[in-house]
């Protein structure tokens, strides 16, 4: 297990010549679980955009399994989960045909699956708990269910790489905690697992490395950032005590005309 | 009904309708999921060019327009890739560029005017020939092949771009496949229902159609029938009471829009209700709510 499942040279990202990624130097080992954090706007889900050619490159280069993305071939090993699903111009789906989809890697033609497909789509749905719902439509569930079922989807091939963004934003605590047994149970497959996060959560136990980008550079590789102070409990509320008024630090306040407790001060 | 059957005309007539009834729609699933709704009607006018340059050249309208028509779409799905304009923008250049330039061609050649569009504007179901069912029944069967053969990708495909791209497949082909498709049937089709018309047999059997389903296959092949049962319902129509047949069939496949939609929000009413029985209640997420919003 020591070969890499994604390596990028000097990659480099522009949206409308506006550099996003500055010459990103990046190998994620097979069997890795790595977390990409950093701020709204970092560049890290451009980042795991290009490590599967999503988004053009402006210079730079990303192999995959050893492989130029341009000569990659093996694409029924990675699983992708983007941000959310995607609903189009609306023409309904079924939980159960999306994920089907996730096997066009596998089977690229015909319309009607075999009993073989049948059941691995019935495997990648149990896998996220939503085997129930295999009849629904997708759009009528939750967000966080839809969530699952793009997880469902990646799973669907059955294969050993899985690229992630995002995948627990916006979901409910039940969601978050069925998806973090679905990556912790890909982990300890071996499987590699590069996610976007925009703080570890109920991940924090699988994680084995973290970068953290800022302005579209490495500001951090290594472990996981120790989470320090009041977010350290478990548990905690994610409030930002900062965004608030701010605080009274005993500094001499201006006076405010017509204020109430600072007549005194007059 | 069997009193329509025993006119030549209708004899073709029919079965051109509801080839085309089927094949519409077929594309327009797709179209529709792929928010190009307008797709059809923005070759419809690039086609009215190529019909233009047939009379000017004195070739037939239905070859150059095909050929017209494809490259329209194809300059199309390029203009919306590489001039980063919403699909949208593309189909409004296409509209103009279209109808201006059939226009001025058809006053170039000679001895015709604009009425001479008019046929191919509105369509002429009762003056198809034989040739005309050979082509559409061709048609029908290309469209129904391209779904069969490339279906699951084209699902992706429309469902979102960057995840058929992660899966390894090939986007632009994909993507021109539909486009071209849709060419082919907006040219074929224009003799029955007319160039103007077509996209509404594209799209409206298919909004009618998911107004009381849950599936995309459901989606599809319901829209199939729809457009197919809107053909034949609007031909009729047009046989006994002497109104134009494409409005017709158009017509008839809104009003079928219309009882869909109400059908749709009454079904979903009683499920509704159905499912207003106690559900367990998801767990409560009031205690992240940001400090400030209660401090100001």
């Amino acid at each position: 297990m020591s070969d890499v499942a994604f390596r990028t040279v000097g990659c480099r990202v522009e949206y409308d010549r506006q550099p996003v990624l500055h010459g990103i130097d990046l190998e994620v080992a097979s069997g890795e679980v790595l977390a990409v954090l950093g701020a709204n706007g970092s560049g890290k889900s451009t980042l795991v955009k290009a490590l599967l050619g999503l988004v053009p490159l402006a210079s730079g280069r990303v192999e995959v399994h050893g492989r130029p993305l341009r000569a990659f071939r093996d694409w029924s090993r990675i699983g992708y989960v983007p941000q959310r699903l995607n609903v189009g111009g609306g023409v309904p789906a079924t939980v159960r045909e999306v994920v089907a989809a996730g096997r066009v890697s596998v089977a690229k033609y015909g319309w009607f699956s075999s009993r073989a497909e049948r059941a691995a789509v019935h495997r990648a749905l149990d896998r996220v708990g939503l085997a129930d719902r295999a009849a629904d439509a997708v759009h009528e569930l939750s967000g966080g269910q839809q969530q699952r079922v793009l997880i469902a989807r990646a799973l669907a091939a059955e294969p050993d790489t899985f690229v992630m963004d995002e995948p627990m934003a916006g979901v409910d605590a039940a969601s978050q905690a069925a998806l973090a047994g679905t990556v912790s149970e890909l982990a300890s497959r071996g499987s590699t697992v590069v996610v976007v996060l925009h703080e570890l959560g109920p991940l924090a136990p699988v994680i084995r490395r973290s970068i953290v980008l800022a302005e579209g550079r490495i500001a951090h590789d290594g472990r996981a950032p120790e989470p320090v102070g009041d977010c350290a409990r478990p548990g905690h509320d994610h409030v930002h005590p900062h965004a608030g008024p701010p605080a009274r630090t005993g500094l001499p306040l201006a006076p405010v005309p017509g204020g109430g407790e600072e007549d005194g001060l007059r | 009904m069997i009193e329509m059957l025993g006119f030549d005309f209708m004899q073709r007539a029919i079965p051109a309708a509801v080839l085309i009834g089927l094949a519409a729609p077929a594309v327009g699933t797709f179209m529709v999921q792929r928010r190009l709704a307008l797709l059809g009607d923005g070759i419809g006018h690039v086609a009215l060019t190529g019909v233009a340059i047939g009379f000017l050249t004195g070739t037939a309208p239905v070859l150059t327009a095909i050929i017209v028509a494809v490259l329209g779409a194809v300059a199309m799905e390029l203009i919306r890739v590489r001039a980063r304009t919403g699909g949208d923008v593309a189909l409004a250049l296409l509209f103009y560029g279209g109808i201006a330039g059939g226009v001025l061609l058809i006053g170039l050649a000679p001895g015709q005017s604009g009425s001479t569009l008019t046929a191919y504007l509105f369509g002429s179901v009762t003056s198809v020939d034989q040739t005309d069912v050979y082509l559409v029944a061709a048609l029908a069967v290309l469209v129904v092949g391209v779904m069969l053969l490339f279906g699951r990708q084209l699902f992706v495909l429309c469902q979102d771009e960057e995840v058929a791209r992660a899966h390894g497949l090939p986007v632009r082909f994909l993507s021109l496949l539909i486009a071209v498709t849709a060419a082919l049937t907006v040219v074929i089709a224009m003799r029955v229902v007319g160039l103007l018309l077509v996209s509404a047999l594209m799209v409206v059997p298919v909004v009618t159609a998911q107004q009381l389903t849950r599936s995309f296959r459901v989606t599809l092949v319901l829209a199939m029938a729809i457009g197919a049962l809107s053909a034949l319902a609007g031909l009729s129509t047009a046989f006994y009471v002497d109104v134009a047949p494409g409005a017709a069939i158009v017509l008839m496949a809104l009003s079928g829009f219309i009882v869909a939609v109400a059908v749709g929000w009454a079904l979903r009413g009683l499920r509704a209700r159905r499912l207003a029985a106690p559900r367990p209640a998801a767990a409560p997420p009031p205690s992240a709510t940001p400090r400030e919003s209660v401090t100001r």
